[in-house]
């Protein structure tokens, strides 16, 4: 209708202080990877233009995400309700230490897909939309780490499936389109599971807050079914993280696409759905996650040995590498299922700690592969002789997701295991033990028959003679695998943020502050 | 399609249901309509244009890639979202200026912006579908 009656004062709903400008840091990281994504979805057909924007645009991704994680660090979580009104209407970004981290992580793991995609995606792949995809995808994992809703969350998640599709095709190849199918049949009845979960909940308590629901679920009455949202929520993330027994299309599909991709994935993708389940299942719903944590305990065992055990049988070095993430997924659950401050940081830790190694050693099997001339255990050999910068930096990774010191897998492996012995586990703090020891079985094959062995029949081919290592995938191997070892010597920085980011998740009431600085509107 | 009837009628069609299109998604601040809706309509025109005349027909009537287009629309809805932060406001705040075109004062704002990249992401995407396949049906 025409007619205007007179205006409400809206100013009750509304935000009436200014926004400081450093408050943007929670938003702008997620508005930039749009922002680029866009102009390089205009710009498809300009290849050349690509690397332009594309190695700068994730250089500044990174320089934004450090920036909200100093913030955070000095000032506690800090929230922007989008268009202004306050919460629990408007939908929150609230990002607290945690949100940061991984943030932080994810952007540099990015950065390093980011150049390394230089060499490895040719031009007929870019033109299909490499770097367009690869923005809406980092769109979609920095949204989920810094949103306060779960309505959003569910919609980042969405926006991190598609892109990630369209990485995963990218080609048209048959055994990716067969791998997407997978892949993608999975995530989609896990998203539905979400939805349906997220529907509960806001039926139940009636909001779509985080700080509100936290709010909400601690005071609730008996009646409300809690146990079955957790396991609920928890199925749907388990199913987005490759849980067991859901965990088949993890390694039906990450060998197929091209190496920088698989490194992407498996740096990020499984790691959502566990940042997901510590938000959700740690922070919003503990109660029931407790009541829920020896069945949690059963799938993180399980998870780690079949994926030990996977990896163990393998030759094709990608699909040894699936089944690695898998095994460390695992890793995180038991952490979770553990609880308490150590079991929830080693968790997290072990997640940072994933998300650098897993990029970095499916990069350097794409350099094994580029060098030797295939992916599998059995034809590969003699690259120690030919490429020793190479060979040292996968026997550092190697050991560093075996969880050997002096890289970053030693300190979560042993915050999670003293937790576990600490809290009288000792067949989760065996299991994880095992997983361990496996996986350096596992990834010592990689290495005695990929680099070691002089390949028979074959003159040994002297240092620099071989087909050379691409630059701009070595150096993003280097910087990932260096910053595996800075956290493994100088644990104690990490480990202070941790603490902090894990204490704030069990005892959310900084973040509910800082949504409702003047507590809860009766 | 080889149709006489739709290959004269097309041309009125389209172009009705393309200012139709508009029309939903300025009439869509206040009441029913918007950017998806009307985005929608004007996808349904071009698909009609290139049952009628042919896929290379409508190609040449948009003159940009579709997934061009579609990404100019979310470069201006983020852009619109941004410009609140001139104004001390949080993101995607909805800004008014009422500047007065001969003497009527005419309503513009930043959710308008937002809501005309809605349109263009959805005429640009639902277009790149469609035109592919009607392509495909054209082999």
């Amino acid at each position: 209708m025409a007619t205007f009656s007179a205006p409400a004062d809206l100013s009750a709903a509304l935000v009436m202080t200014p926004t400081p400008l450093v408050d943007w840091l929670v938003i702008l990281p997620v508005a930039w990877c749009i922002l680029t994504g866009a102009v390089l979805m205009m710009l498809r057909h300009r290849v050349r233009a690509h690397a332009v924007l594309a190695v700068p645009a994730p250089v500044l991704l990174v320089a934004l995400n450090a920036a909200l994680l100093a913030h955070v660090a000095v000032s506690g979580p800090v929230t922007m309700v989008v268009g202004r009104w306050l919460p629990p209407f408007g939908i929150a970004f609230t990002v607290d230490l945690t949100g940061a981290l991984f943030a932080l992580t994810a952007g540099i793991v990015a950065l390093a897909g980011s150049v390394a995609a230089l060499d490895d995606i040719d031009d007929s792949r870019r033109r299909y939309g490499f770097y367009p995809f690869l923005m809406l995808l980092m769109a979609g994992v920095n949204g989920a780490f810094l949103t306060g809703d779960i309505f959003n969350l569910y919609v980042w998640f969405e926006v991190l499936l598609i892109s990630s599709f369209g990485l995963l095709v990218l080609g048209s190849e048959r055994g990716q389109i067969d791998g997407a199918v997978k892949y993608g049949f999975l995530n989609l009845i896990a998203t539905t599971l979400f939805l349906i979960a997220t529907g509960l909940l806001y039926g139940v308590f009636g909001t779509l807050n985080m700080a509100d629901i936290a709010l909400k679920a601690e005071a609730a009455p008996d009646r409300i079914p809690l146990m079955t949202l957790t396991a609920l929520f928890a199925l749907a993330f388990g199913m987005k993280a490759a849980a067991f027994p859901v965990n088949f299309w993890l390694p039906a599909s990450y060998h197929t696409p091209r190496i920088v991709v698989s490194a992407l994935f498996a740096g990020l993708l499984t790691k959502v759905g566990i940042y997901a389940l510590i938000r959700v299942g740690v922070m919003l719903l503990p109660m029931s996650l407790d009541r829920l944590s020896p069945m949690l305990s059963l799938v993180a065992v399980l998870t780690m040995l079949t994926g030990a055990f996977g990896a163990l049988a393998q030759t094709d070095i990608r699909r040894l590498l699936g089944f690695l993430v898998v095994s460390g997924i695992g890793a995180m659950l038991a952490g979770i299922a553990l609880g308490g401050p150590d079991g929830i940081g080693g968790a997290i830790f072990y997640a940072l700690h994933s998300i650098v190694v897993m990029t970095a050693l499916y990069l350097a099997a794409g350099l094994a592969a580029r060098c030797g001339g295939s992916f599998s255990l059995a034809a590969l050999g003699g690259l120690y002789r030919s490429h020793p910068g190479l060979s040292a930096l996968s026997l550092m990774l190697v050991f560093s997701v075996s969880g050997l010191p002096p890289f970053s897998g030693f300190w979560p492996k042993v915050m999670l295991v003293k937790t576990a012995i600490d809290g009288g586990v000792w067949w989760l703090a065996a299991s994880l033990l095992l997983a361990g020891f496996l996986t350096l079985i596992a990834t010592a094959r990689i290495f005695l028959l990929a680099y070691w062995r002089p390949l028979p029949g074959v003159a040994a081919v002297a240092a620099g003679e071989g087909p050379g290592c691409p630059v701009a995938v070595f150096w993003p191997l280097v910087a990932l695998t260096a910053l595996s070892l800075c956290v493994g010597l100088f644990p104690e920085p990490m480990l202070g943020l941790i603490r902090t980011a894990a204490a704030s998740l069990i005892d959310p009431a900084a973040y509910i502050r800082s949504v409702f600085p003047q507590g809860l509107a009766p | 399609m080889k149709s006489l009837i739709l290959r004269t009628t097309a041309p009125l069609l389209v172009a009705l249901m393309l200012m139709f299109s508009i029309f939903v998604l300025l009439r869509g601040h206040n009441e029913p309509g918007g950017g998806f809706i009307g985005g929608l309509i004007a996808v349904a025109a071009l698909a009609i244009y290139g049952i009628a005349g042919g896929v290379e027909t409508v190609r040449r009537a948009i003159v940009f890639h579709p997934l061009a287009i579609a990404g100019a629309g979310l470069l201006l809805s983020t852009l619109a979202g941004m410009i609140s932060i001139l104004l001390h406001v949080p993101f995607m705040t909805g800004l008014w200026v009422t500047p007065s075109v001969l003497g009527q004062p005419v309503p513009l704002s930043s959710v308008m912006l937002f809501d005309t990249g809605v349109y263009l992401v959805v005429v640009g995407a639902l277009t790149g579908v469609v035109l592919a396949l009607e392509e495909r049906g054209e082999d």
